[in-house]
């Protein structure tokens, strides 16, 4: 019941862009990483909805807004098994999965408290060496960190 | 800019490094070259290291650079909290090129994005220093008359040894067997071993440091097993004296075997070692000086050729 209710909700966004199956602790990140706050168009947000293969996960509609990939591939590092459904004329046009970006430029944290970008005022800049393990390397002090020890800003 | 500074030798080419070790032979058969009259060479040492510099600024004096800089952050206006950056704008006002040595990891790749002038990485945290690697590869090189096919024994902490590491990406062109001879806490990191399958680097790991081990080798590479790296001083208690070489353990040693130490050391090597033709450590730091003027011409733009038709001088 609560399935076909979701549906009927993400049928009703005109034209837009759905964020589906986010892990629901990962969802205000994701809020957060996609400058939700800012944006002035119609948004719903779903928490701790039912879900089959998480549990509980979370969703994001939002109205008339189309993310470019590069806006889009950031939020891989946190949740990388997103779906992305997008919308147009009531129609679910494009189903597509994030990717994980070459670059990660000014989202994580270095891990090093002896990196140089935990001591200056600069942003931060990793190189993704592996994308299935989620394995990231910091341009600048060159140490590896794995999905678990990432902290984005 | 920043093509032309020197942060790190991992990306060298083997061609490259060919080149860089031909033009510090050129500067052994004579130091004193004016290559660089009229430059401003800044060494700027965020963290003391003497050995170093001194042996930077010998290299740029013997070029005919002058030099300016500083060897006591204290001293500077990085104490008072000026960022990185702007110590670094402001220098390169007055500098050609500088050579930096900072305590942090990653500072050297991120003044050679800020700067004008070309940096040259003396050793950043725990990360990266370039010239000691091209200083060993230069050892290597010259006392074996090669860098291919070598045996080559690491001894000691093998975790936190940047110049162990560095050596080790370096090698990776000229088929090396590695041996890595390190207590437990202090041996090669996985990332390393995993770096030497993915390039097909042979390599063998042992515990155990004796005279057996060592038969083979054309080069034993020792560094220091420091007290403040184990978290279990029983442990450092156990495994520090056995990572000590003394000269009876060279006697069945292969003919052109070498010893080299990044130096400072403490009592790694005995001192009945230095009178052993076999020792090279001296020397090593020696050819530091050619290695890092070879550096600083390269990265000013001075090429092998420059340096070989330098007769008009």
């Amino acid at each position: 019941m609560s399935e076909n209710k979701q549906e009927l909700q993400v049928a009703a966004l005109k034209n837009g862009t759905v964020i589906d199956h986010i892990p629901s602790e990962k969802l205000f990140t994701v809020v957060q990483l996609l400058g939700v706050e800012q944006m002035k168009s119609n948004i719903t947000i779903g928490f701790n909805l039912e879900s089959k293969k998480l549990g509980k996960k979370g969703i994001i509609k939002i109205a008339d807004k189309f993310f470019c990939d590069e806006e889009i591939n950031r939020i891989s590092v946190v949740a990388p098994h997103v779906k992305l459904n997008i919308i147009r004329d009531y129609e679910v046009v494009e189903k597509k999965e994030v990717q994980m970006p070459d670059e990660l430029r000014g989202i994580v944290k270095c891990a090093n408290p002896k990196c140089i970008t935990n001591n200056e005022p600069m942003a931060t800049l990793f190189h993704v060496i592996d994308k299935d393990n989620c394995i990231v390397k910091c341009h600048y002090c060159e140490k590896e960190q794995k999905r678990e020890e990432i902290t984005i800003f | 800019m920043e093509n032309s500074s020197l942060v790190t030798i991992a990306e060298h080419s083997k061609e490259k490094i060919l080149y860089m070790l031909e033009m510090a032979k050129q500067f052994e058969m004579n130091p004193n070259r004016r290559l660089l009259q009229g430059k401003v060479v800044a060494t700027l040492f965020f963290e003391p290291s003497t050995r170093t510099r001194l042996s930077f600024e010998t290299a740029a004096n013997r070029l005919g650079a002058r030099v300016i800089g500083f060897t006591d952050p204290k001293a500077t206006s990085s104490s008072k909290g000026e960022t990185l950056k702007d110590t670094i704008m402001m220098v390169s006002n007055y500098a050609d090129i500088i050579v930096m040595r900072h305590y942090l990891e990653g500072a050297a790749r991120y003044a050679s994005e800020v700067a004008p002038v070309p940096i040259v990485n003396a050793g950043d945290g725990a990360n990266q220093h370039p010239s000691q690697t091209m200083l060993d590869l230069y050892s290597i090189y010259k006392t074996q008359g090669t860098l291919e096919n070598l045996n080559i024994f690491l001894v000691g902490d093998l975790k936190y040894g940047r110049t162990v590491h560095s050596l080790l990406m370096a090698m990776r062109h000229f088929n090396p067997t590695f041996h890595f001879i390190a207590p437990e806490e202090l041996k090669m990191p996985e990332e390393y071993k995993l770096y030497c399958k993915t390039h097909q680097i042979k390599y063998v790991e042992h515990t155990d440091f004796s005279e057996e081990i060592i038969a083979d080798a054309d080069i034993l590479y020792m560094t220091r097993v420091q007290r403040e790296r184990f978290t279990d001083l029983m442990e450092y208690e156990r495994v520090k004296n056995v990572y000590i070489l003394r000269n009876k353990m060279l006697e069945n040693t292969r003919p052109n075997l070498r010893i080299l130490h990044p130096l400072p050391r403490v009592n790694e090597i005995a001192y009945d070692v230095d009178d052993n033709p076999k020792a090279y450590y001296f020397q090593q730091a020696q050819n530091g000086l050619y290695a890092r003027e070879a550096i600083l011409c390269d990265v000013l733009g001075i090429t092998l050729d420059d340096v070989k038709n330098d007769i008009l001088l």
